[in-house]
């Protein structure tokens, strides 16, 4: 395995993190902020298919990516809806917005293209292409530092940038601004929120809705990035990994960060390394393939310590009277 | 107990009926499989095949699609039962409940494309895709400049490994150092629907040599005819002819005429005559072979060309021998 073999994973791996991060901050401050979300799946299967959709009606993917959103946001809204509003249980809520979204996109998609629940390719604007970093290809002789910069951080499409700063950028909401204080205050003990006069209600669904957003980003970038087009169930139980990444993570964003690099780098050695020998025994593809679950469970088990979440979260905020 | 009664009265109801049904005249059944009806690939294929046929003959048929894999046995009964006679079933992931539910009806006859089920009532329609997938892999060697060329297969069975090993055996032909990757997409259904892991490995192939693309992976496969394309190197289509997807981009398609086979057995039991058994459906009879159109013309030189109806030829005489990974679980070529 040379340098170059290397950065290839690397690169890999870094596009297939992607969806990953968006759904785990997307996740982060809904969870933040006391609502559980298990439909991060549903959510970005819905806007990976609203902005497939738009974008092959119209032929630019910015109105899809748009579209996108505008589903996910949506799911959020009943979500929030169910679980602030009326109190339910937020996991039942988000089990039925995976299950509405997995059955919807289909009916909607045979409804419009007549192509078995799928959206047709697209091609040329309505595609998030490959962008070239500024002086790439003039770094790319420069010793090691060149290849890095040329080969795995250039050429990726802009929502995976997005995706990067928006690490950084939820690291300071939460942590540095007034709104991000009392977003994590009303996840730990919202009636002191409460009492100090603030609206609990109203920061959760900042908070549902922000995570609509972010699913919405994550959806396209599926469907208008990574591939050209929708295929139903196509988001293939990435939001769930997003969720036990964010376990992982103990609801931090740089952490997240980190978790969500290491799902994908495991995800791209399986896809590269399908035979593995390894000191001379052979190692077999369905144990590459399965690294990335069996990783979640023994994290998951404890191994990286106690993840505590928010201490108000599931719990529907009742304001005594 | 309200509830209870309507349930008894649904039963009657649909008891009912299916007897009325099975008296009238039998109209074919068609189970359209997991990948879907357009998945552009297999399912498509069988479905094309049964609107020819009511095309031709302004007959009508009954079709299902399956939504998941618990549905097998659940839809394969009511067709049955509805009078559908015969019964097409696609894919090798029906046998074994096929095997369950065929002796049920001894009236209907079944139809199973890509499996072997041995009961009396079932007519079994298995492809020589080792065949065919030598002749693609023949024509992706000599297309290749880098004289690497890979294969991206669905779900991880032996059927699919029956492609790998053949195209592998072809490219080999050509070029004894030509080097083969080959890479599963997985090892459940979902294996047939992931077309961003496709897509992902399609680049990680790439970024190891190769500039030919075989996939043979349902849907998945959209995703690396896609990512192929947009790499610009050549892909090879499979089942249905897929080279219209990326005109220009895609160097041929290994199809498998399963729209023929839906189409005989369709024809067959309108005439009354449908035998069941085993059919091997392979080069000599039209069963597989490789699509050449408007698309792939500039791609498919004269030579490749001559040289893959060549082993084609001595394929159907018996003078080349493809190994069929099926056989004995093993591949010579990789």
């Amino acid at each position: 395995m040379d340098f170059l073999g290397i950065l290839q994973i690397l690169d890999s791996s870094l596009r297939l993190a992607t969806p990953l991060l968006l759904a785990c901050l997307a996740g982060l401050f809904s969870e933040r902020a006391g609502i559980f979300d298990i439909g991060l799946e549903g959510k970005m299967l819905a806007s990976a298919f609203m902005s497939a959709a738009v974008a092959s009606f119209t032929g630019d993917v910015w109105l899809g990516l748009m579209a996108g959103i505008l589903a996910s946001l949506l799911l959020a809204l009943i979500h929030g809806v169910a679980s602030i509003t009326f109190r339910g249980n937020q996991l039942i809520s988000g089990v039925a917005i995976n299950f509405l979204a997995s059955g919807l996109t289909v009916v909607i998609g045979e409804a419009w293209f007549a192509l078995g629940g799928r959206t047709p390719q697209l091609s040329g604007g309505a595609r998030f292409q490959e962008i070239t970093l500024p002086f790439a290809n003039a770094a790319r002789d420069v010793p090691i530092v060149g290849p890095i910069y040329a080969n795995l951080l250039s050429g990726h499409s802009i929502l995976v940038y997005v995706a990067l700063l928006l690490v950084p950028l939820s690291w300071w909401v939460l942590f540095r601004t007034r709104f991000g204080l009392r977003l994590r205050a009303v996840g730990e003990n919202p009636a002191a929120v409460d009492t100090a006069g603030v609206s609990v209600v109203g920061l959760r669904y900042a908070a549902v809705m922000i995570c609509g957003v972010l699913c919405g980003i994550a959806g396209a970038y599926l469907a208008t990035a990574l591939s050209a087009g929708f295929v139903k169930e196509m988001s293939a139980g990435r939001g769930f990994i997003a969720l036990a990444a964010l376990i992982f993570a103990k609801w931090r964003p740089w952490y997240a960060l980190g978790a969500t690099l290491l799902f994908g780098l495991l995800e791209a050695l399986g896809n590269r390394f399908q035979s593995l020998d390894l000191f001379g025994i052979p190692i077999p593809t369905q144990f590459m393939q399965a690294l990335p679950y069996i990783l979640t469970v023994v994290i998951l088990a404890g191994f990286v310590g106690k993840a505590i979440p928010p201490r108000a979260g599931g719990e529907p905020y009742v304001k005594e009277r | 107990m309200t509830l209870n009664k309507t349930l008894m009265g649904a039963v009657a109801t649909l008891a009912l009926t299916a007897g009325m049904a099975a008296a009238q005249d039998a109209t074919p059944g068609l189970i359209i499989d997991l990948g879907g009806k357009f998945d552009k690939s297999f399912n498509e294929s069988a479905y094309n095949g049964a609107q020819r046929w009511v095309e031709e003959t302004g007959g009508e048929y009954a079709e299902t699609e399956l939504a998941n894999e618990a549905q097998r046995e659940q839809t394969m009964r009511r067709m049955a039962e509805r009078g559908a006679n015969p019964v097409v079933v696609l894919g090798f992931a029906n046998g074994s409940t096929l095997d369950v539910v065929a002796p049920d009806y001894p009236d209907t006859d079944f139809v199973i494309v890509d499996m072997v089920v041995e009961q009396p009532n079932v007519k079994s329609v298995v492809f020589s895709e080792h065949e065919g997938s030598y002749l693609v892999g023949m024509m992706a060697a000599m297309a290749s400049e880098t004289g690497t060329v890979s294969f991206i297969g669905g779900m991880d069975v032996p059927l699919i490994s029956k492609f790998a090993c053949g195209y592998a055996q072809g490219a080999k032909a050509v070029n004894p150092d030509a080097e083969v990757i080959v890479n599963m997409t997985g090892t459940t259904p979902s294996a047939w629907n992931d077309p961003v892991k496709g897509a992902e490995l399609t680049r990680s192939q790439i970024s190891q040599g190769s500039d030919v693309v075989f996939a043979a992976a349902g849907g998945t496969g959209i995703g690396v005819l896609q990512a192929a394309a947009d790499a610009d190197i050549l892909s090879i289509g499979v089942d249905s002819n897929q080279n219209y997807l990326h005109p220009g981009e895609v160097l041929t398609s290994m199809v498998k005429r399963v729209d023929n086979a839906v189409y005989d057995a369709f024809s067959a039991a309108a005439a009354g005559e449908l035998e069941t058994g085993i059919t091997v459906m392979g080069l000599d009879n039209e069963g597989v072979g490789f699509a050449m159109d408007e698309n792939n013309a500039e791609l498919v030189s004269e030579e490749m060309v001559a040289a893959v109806e060549e082993a084609k030829a001595q394929i159907i005489a018996g003078e080349i021998e493809v190994h069929d990974f099926t056989s004995d679980s093993s591949c010579p070529a990789y």
